[in-house]
């Protein structure tokens, strides 16, 4: 029974990697608007640089007013972004590896939508196998989708001129699990809207209506201390915060880094990986059997 | 003679429309059924309760020896189903799509590399296995979703639509690899089609469905028989002062006659011998006779019989002729 499951599971998860392999093209359409993002907004929207006192000035001024002035700025710097010699380009691509999780778990929820829409769905609740396992499969491939995504992203961001300060091995493998419970959560969300919202085009709707928010309303950007009070209190509702820190904590801040806010982190990513896929494996399992 | 498929007083209701009205069915086993009906008459609604995709809003439907309700998971299990959509996978390979089918019916590795084997023998695509799907014709395509239903060598297969937007060349091909099944397999399919003569060639009994209903339920042959077993027409040169109707209403075994266009047409019990009754009669009574043709009746005069129409053209919702003209595109890509 349980190797019939596994077999199912492994069956179709087969099917999902197989067709993201062979299309190239959409592995490129979901991650190319992060990559421009990060390319040209993170380049050219060089927050940190604003607190950078220029050359001219440095040799003007007398060496205790500046140094005075570098202190003030230092603080801002490390108070906003982690720590004082933060380049915008390191601090907004790694948030961005949480927004290619986020886009890459949409588009497995739109697979859901076409394989409705192609009649493949149907294929598969003719056929004696779980719903779950449906289900699951289906999560699964949109996990490791996002992770392998998320991961060349990173190496990308890496060759366009992003500083990583990885402390020991525990760091990456701390960014990578919570970059699984990201997608984990996302993915589970947003397969069973496609399960449930039948049609193609509301599913469109609903996900543009979440998408921005969830990317605008994070720190992936910017720091959240700059937002107002009531953006902030959003932001701290939402588990792309918390999953950019933790990969902020332990790919970016280095010596700087909390081990506890880390570990704070990543148990608010997994509560919020918990929660989704339990209730969004709930959901879409009713979906399917209903009607 | 056991039952394969019974379905008893079977409703299916959505929103405001009924689709499938109170179905009573029985299909015996190793038998090859027809729906015969126009396109939004209830076929495929009617093979998605029967293959335990949609509930029935009322009903009960035993397939396999299985209620379609409360054993869904062990009907799944012996029936196979071809869409008519074509739910093959265009990135993979003939034989990947097999093996993936496979799986989701628990086939063992080795026994399913055998099973695709033979399924691909069987259709015609042995060649072709090793290339992606993208690269098959419309008619490929819908061999390997044939094959695909037959992988784990289902007690009854389904098939909805299954010449649907094909070239006729195609079509025959079809029908020929439908009733090498049946002949080498002894497996009982039930079909569902709006084409006349594909019912007429390929199926052991035929119900007519229209509006969710079962119209007419019998061989094709009863079915015309039904009719009365000849149509005549005629068309008369000189009339010499007769009233040909009431003539030809006197001749014995003589049925309906209709007037239409300056053609006869008449239903006949035995053709073969009233017509030269018919003439002598005609000939002594001066009336002479420009053209005169006897035909059989065909399904498509029994469909026009029982639904009071032709067969009618698409008149389904956006969605569904949207899905119906992606599935006729995607044929012939």
């Amino acid at each position: 029974m349980m190797l019939e499951v596994l077999t199912e599971i492994q069956t179709l998860v087969g099917r999902e990697l197989r067709k993201w392999v062979r299309s190239p093209f959409l592995m490129f359409m979901t991650m190319v608007q992060p990559v421009i993002w990060m390319g040209l907004f993170g380049k050219a929207f060089n927050l940190t640089g604003v607190f950078k006192i220029s050359e001219d000035v440095l040799t003007q001024l007398p060496p205790d007013v500046t140094s005075r002035v570098g202190e003030v700025f230092n603080r801002i710097m490390a108070s906003l972004f982690g720590v004082a010699d933060m380049d915008y380009f390191s601090y907004m691509s790694v948030g961005m590896l949480s927004i290619v999780v986020l886009f890459t778990s949409m588009s497995s929820g739109m697979s859901v939508a076409w394989d409705r829409r192609l009649g493949f769905l149907n294929k598969l609740l003719a056929a004696p196998i779980k719903r779950g396992s449906i289900i699951l499969a289906k999560v699964l491939s949109g996990v490791i989708r996002s992770v392998a995504q998320a991961v060349l992203v990173m190496f990308l961001a890496a060759a366009l001129g992003a500083r990583y300060s990885i402390p020991n091995l525990l760091a990456p493998l701390a960014a990578i699990t919570t970059l699984m419970l990201l997608s984990l959560g996302l993915s589970s969300l947003f397969i069973s809207l496609g399960i449930r919202l039948k049609s193609w085009e509301s599913q469109m709707a609903v996900m543009n209506l979440l998408n921005l928010p969830l990317m605008f309303a994070s720190n992936a950007l910017y720091p959240v201390k700059m937002m107002p009070p009531w953006l902030q209190a959003v932001a701290s509702l939402n588990p792309i915060t918390y999953a950019v820190d933790a990969l902020r904590q332990s790919m970016v801040y280095g010596q700087a880094a909390d081990v506890s806010t880390l570990l704070l982190d990543m148990a608010a990513v997994s509560l919020f990986a918990a929660v989704l896929t339990t209730v969004g494996v709930m959901v879409a399992d009713r979906g399917l059997r209903r009607s | 003679m056991t039952e394969a498929i019974v379905a008893e007083d079977l409703v299916k209701v959505f929103g405001k429309l009924v689709a499938v009205d109170r179905v009573w069915l029985s299909v015996r086993e190793g038998e090859l059924f027809g729906f015969l009906g126009p396109n939004g008459a209830g076929k495929t609604t009617t093979i998605n309760i029967l293959t335990t995709l949609l509930r029935p809003t009322s009903g009960r439907a035993v397939v396999g020896g299985y209620d379609v309700v409360t054993q869904a998971e062990k009907v799944r299990r012996v029936v196979g189903l071809v869409p008519q959509d074509l739910t093959v996978d265009d990135e993979l390979t003939g034989w990947e799509n097999l093996m993936l089918q496979a799986g989701l019916y628990h086939i063992p590795k080795h026994e399913a590399r055998k099973r695709a084997a033979e399924v691909l023998e069987l259709v015609g695509l042995m060649d072709a296995a090793k290339r992606k799907v993208e690269t098959y014709s419309g008619g490929m395509r819908k061999r390997l979703e044939l094959a695909a239903g037959l992988i784990h060598n289902p007690e009854i297969l389904f098939l909805d639509e299954p010449t649907l937007g094909l070239d006729v060349q195609t079509r025959a091909a079809i029908w020929d690899y439908i009733k090498r099944l049946r002949k080498e397999l002894g497996m009982t399919v039930f079909l569902t089609t709006h084409y006349m003569d594909e019912a007429d060639f390929l199926c052991d009994r035929i119900a007519i469905i229209d509006h969710g209903r079962i119209k007419a339920l019998d061989t094709p042959a009863n079915l015309k028989a039904s009719l009365g077993g000849s149509i005549i027409e005629l068309e008369i040169a000189d009339g010499a002062g007769h009233d040909i109707t009431t003539l030809l209403n006197k001749v014995e075994g003589v049925g309906k006659t209709v007037f239409a266009d300056g053609v006869y047409r008449l239903t006949v019990d035995n053709g073969e011998e009233k017509l030269p009754t018919l003439l002598e009669t005609l000939l002594k009574t001066g009336v002479r006779v420009s053209r005169i043709v006897m035909k059989k009746p065909t399904l498509d005069e029994v469909f026009l019989e029982y639904t009071g129409r032709a067969l009618r053209a698409e008149t389904g919702s956006w969605e569904e002729t949207f899905k119906q003209m992606r599935t006729i595109r995607r044929m012939r890509a």
